[in-house]
């Protein structure tokens, strides 16, 4: 009998209504509640649950007491066997960390988690790689591309991935943005790092007549092609990412893959480089950028890569930046521009318009970005 | 689960209370009995042995199989009970209203042109015959580029191609020959298309050698012109595009799009593999294309796909005559002949002249609607898919993404999302459904950006009544999905297969095409 862990954050999602970015931390959660936000969470989880009903006598489903899982299970008519403590009404991040924990000595084989980015940031703390994740989205912020499009979507592609029908996992990024300065009216969002998450292709892009590459075969075909058309006497930026990791691993070179590192003639030349570090390596040099699209919502610049500050763009120039993604990655967007958000105004606009995407060794696209 | 007996489809209720065959019917091979014949040929007679030989031992040796082929062993009778009954387990498109295959251009194709096809002064010609001997179907040839020529405008086509992509290829082939001559090939290796082009326009040059560049859709479902200016360079061998979109948008910009590419020296292709809407309305050569090709499998009736062999008419420009593949039809004033006189032809892209079965009933069809014709024949098809449009539009749960408001052309991408977000059910689900009403599902919408994307071309050919009952039977499903969401996700119930698990289909260890892969995978 397959093993699911199920982690629902309560609070989260209740800044929103109130126009809060977020929810973190006790003073926003008292000052949300003050302005009469309700919980949203646990509606949106039961979305989720109640796809999994059919599977209901075939999995075992554990999770926290109460509002952090208990409710919405026996609500959906499971039978969940329920494990830890917690204070009703005044849960936190501590409560997340220690139902991980839990959790992962139970040796669960999937783990459901109802919250927002900050919740994904203490799933990722908790247990890092080690088991299979999925978000359904109930938070504010949504910067992370470990939770599935909407809460339905989560519940079937949980259904088939204990079915056994979705093999491939797909490693996603946590990312989360400084709620204190997000609300000061400035981004900062940044990469932690990533979790494996089921990979719906499949499922999400309908049947198809062939079969497409996987994922990974993809990243190593752009890389190849990367690697392949490398000058000798350039500077070779890498972003962080798996797409642009590919690369590094291809070339045999040790990388930080939240980070960024820098290459001349193939070889490393320093690993995770800060903004200073990077201008002194390439002012009044020849230096390509290769970057992949960071997060669900396809930011190039301005999320998780602020290491590539204005100045680092515009040192390297604008047709020096290699822009790279799967097509899976591409299309996961919708149809919705790339961003960018590098925080000099003036540069955005200038980045705007039409950027070439390399998608393969033979492919690319024109995609569309917008500040 | 569903409704037993159903109630009769009347002028009140549309909705078709219709229930697959099912046989149950083994593989071909599981049914193979030892030493069973469909034949069984008589002893060759001494006397006419002495006079020709035993018929095998006169062959080549090496063309003298040592085992007989492993092939199923039936009397005839078996046989066609066989094929019978998986002909009635299959909704082909002469039975159903096959509306939902969107790109696919379902017309009807009359049968009189089947006759012809398959008249024995036909079927008994073979292609390695002098050409004095076959100037009839020789001048079917001639008298069909003439035809394609005035509705393309360009000036000159070849029926070599035995299928839209294989013309896709013939074009990639033809446009690296131009810049060969030029001397430019090997700079020029990148092919401009879209994302709603056929995705054959990517692969086919991609087999070629060349690079593709993708342009994506902008809001309005249409290329932009700034993102075309963005793609082209000096490394643009050419462009091929598709227009209508798959989306059924047209694209207003295409001249612009032709010029842009012109200027930096590239070759401008035209996928017109479906002109169906645009017949005697809009032509190749006026938006500023170099070359096009028409699947005569579909806007020209002669079935299409596995309904009946494929053709691509491939037309260019005189500029580029001199790389057709050959050999060339041509006449003298006084007989049609074949000209292999094209010392720069790119070579042959099939043996011989071309799918000609194909080309006969094309010009059999062209020949019995004429010119005005062809062009109510696009009228009609864009009607048609407008009512369609609008009916689809008053669904609960449906839209048509990009140009809102907007007319389509020959066909529309519908998109299913919202219904998905408030019921669970997707656009697969729906057209497993739609199998138990007596439509025929269809699940290619590459590529996949339109969220929960559904393709809907009613052509020409299905009448108000039809395109009606079509309607009235995804009415029934989307009330289904809201009211009994269970029930569509189920489906089909009334096939002959009902849920089957689609995995396996993109789990290479486990799909077998033949028999031989079966038995090695299933170790049998
Ligand atoms: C617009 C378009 N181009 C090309 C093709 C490819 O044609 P074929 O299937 O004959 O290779 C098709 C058919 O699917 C098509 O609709």
């Amino acid at each position: 009998m397959k093993k699911v862990g199920l982690i629902v954050n309560p609070i989260a999602g209740m800044g929103g209504k109130v126009g809060l970015k977020g929810t973190d931390g006790q003073a926003i959660l008292a000052e949300a509640k003050r302005m009469g936000a309700e919980q949203v969470s646990p509606q949106r989880t039961v979305k989720a649950l109640e796809r999994l009903i059919p599977l209901k006598n075939a999995i075992e489903l554990i999770t926290y007491p109460q509002e952090m899982g208990e409710e919405v299970a026996n609500q959906c008519g499971f039978n969940p066997k329920v494990i830890g403590s917690i204070t009703q009404g005044m849960t936190s991040s501590d409560d997340t960390k220690q139902a991980c924990k839990d959790l992962l000595k139970m040796k669960i084989d999937l783990l459901l988690f109802a919250g927002g980015d900050g919740t994904a940031r203490d799933i990722y703390n908790s247990i890092g790689n080690e088991i299979v994740v999925l978000g359904i989205p109930t938070g504010v912020k949504m910067h992370s591309s470990v939770f599935a499009y909407n809460p339905l979507r989560a519940g079937d592609l949980a259904m088939i991935y204990l079915q056994g029908k979705v093999k491939e996992l797909k490693e996603a990024e946590v990312m989360d943005v400084d709620e204190e300065a997000f609300r000061n009216g400035f981004v900062s969002a940044k990469l932690y790092g990533y979790l494996r998450v089921p990979f719906g292709r499949r499922y999400t892009q309908g049947l198809k007549a062939g079969s497409p590459p996987t994922e990974k075969y993809s990243q190593e075909a752009i890389a190849q092609k990367i690697i392949d058309d490398m000058e000798n006497d350039c500077f070779y930026i890498i972003g962080p990412g798996t797409t642009t990791r590919t690369i590094m691993e291809k070339l045999n070179l040790d990388f930080t893959l939240l980070g960024v590192d820098l290459l001349y003639r193939k070889k490393l030349i320093e690993e995770d480089l800060n903004e200073k570090k990077l201008m002194e390596h390439i002012k009044g040099k020849k230096a390509k950028l290769v970057i992949t699209p960071i997060g669900g919502q396809g930011f190039l610049f301005g999320r998780g890569n602020q290491q590539l500050s204005p100045n680092v763009i515009k040192e390297v120039g604008k047709d020096n930046i290699i822009v790279i993604a799967t097509s899976h990655k591409i299309n996961s967007l919708n149809g919705h521009p790339f961003l960018i958000d590098s925080g000099d105004t003036e540069l955005d606009r200038l980045l705007g318009g039409y950027v070439i995407v390399i998608t393969g060794y033979q492919e690319s696209v024109v995609y569309r970005v917008i500040s | 689960m569903f409704e037993k007996g159903g109630t009769k489809m009347s002028r009140k209720n549309k909705v078709r209370n219709f229930h697959q065959a099912k046989w149950d019917e083994p593989v071909i091979f599981e049914l193979s009995n030892k030493g069973e014949r469909g034949i069984l040929f008589p002893e060759i007679e001494k006397e006419i042995e002495m006079d020709i030989g035993d018929g095998i031992s006169n062959l080549p040796k090496n063309m003298v199989r040592k085992q007989p082929p492993n092939l199923p062993e039936l009397s005839q009778m078996q046989v066609l009970k066989h094929y019978l009954r998986l002909s009635q387990q299959t909704l082909g498109a002469d039975l159903n209203v096959d509306i939902g295959q969107g790109t696919c251009t379902m017309k009807y194709s009359p049968k009189i042109n089947e006759k012809l096809a398959t008249s024995s002064k036909f079927t008994e010609l073979h292609p390695s015959q002098d050409e004095t001997t076959v100037q009839g179907i020789l001048e079917i040839i001639y008298k069909l580029d003439l035809f394609l020529r005035e509705i393309s405008g360009l000036d000159k086509f070849t029926f070599q191609p035995s299928g839209g992509s294989q013309a896709i290829f013939a074009i990639a082939s033809i446009v690296h020959a131009h810049h060969e001559a030029s001397g430019e090939s090997e700079k020029r290796d990148e092919i401009i298309t879209t994302m709603f082009s056929h995705p054959s326009d990517a692969a086919a040059p991609i087999v070629k050698g060349y690079k593709i560049i993708n342009i994506y859709p902008n809001e309005d479902g249409l290329p932009a012109v700034e993102a075309l200016e963005k793609a082209v360079s000096n490394r643009t061998a050419g462009l091929l595009i598709t227009n209508p979109e798959d989306t059924g948008i047209f694209n207003p910009k295409i001249r612009e799009f032709t010029r842009i590419v012109h200027e930096v020296g590239g070759v401008c292709g035209y996928d017109q593999a479906n002109a169906n809407g645009i017949l005697g309305i809009t032509r190749a050569k006026e938006a500023g294309f170099d070359l096009c090709f028409f699947n005569l499998h579909k806007t020209f009736s002669s079935p299409h796909g596995c309904g009946g062999p494929a053709a691509g008419a491939l037309g260019v420009t005189e500029e580029f005559i001199k790389y057709l593949p050959t050999p060339l039809v041509e006449f003298d004033e006084s007989k049609y002949f074949f000209n292999y006189d094209v010392p720069r032809s790119i070579g042959k892209v099939r043996a011989f002249y071309g799918v000609v079965p194909a080309i006969l009933k094309a010009y059999s069809w062209i020949m019995s609607l004429g010119s005005k014709g062809l062009r109510e024949v696009s009228e009609v098809a864009v009607l048609n898919n407008n009512y369609l449009l609008k009916k689809v539009l008053e669904l609960r749960g449906a839209s048509a993404p990009y140009a809102e408001g907007r007319h389509r052309i020959e066909q529309v991408r519908y998109s299913w999302d919202e219904l998905y977000k408030e019921t669970g059910v997707t656009t697969e689900d729906i057209t497993c459904r739609m199998v138990d009403f007596g439509f025929h599902m269809w699940s290619s919408h590459h590529p996949f950006i339109v969220p929960q994307p559904f393709t809907l071309e009613p052509t020409e050919s299905y009448s108000k009544a039809e395109i009606d009952e079509y309607i009235a039977g995804l009415k029934k499903v989307v009330e289904e999905a809201y009211e009994n969401p269970e029930i569509v996700k189920t489906a089909p119930h009334r096939s002959v297969v009902h849920k089957i698990d689609v995995d396996s289909l993109d789990d290479p260890t486990r799909w077998a095409i033949t028999w031989r892969a079966y038995l090695k995978k299933s170790k049998k």
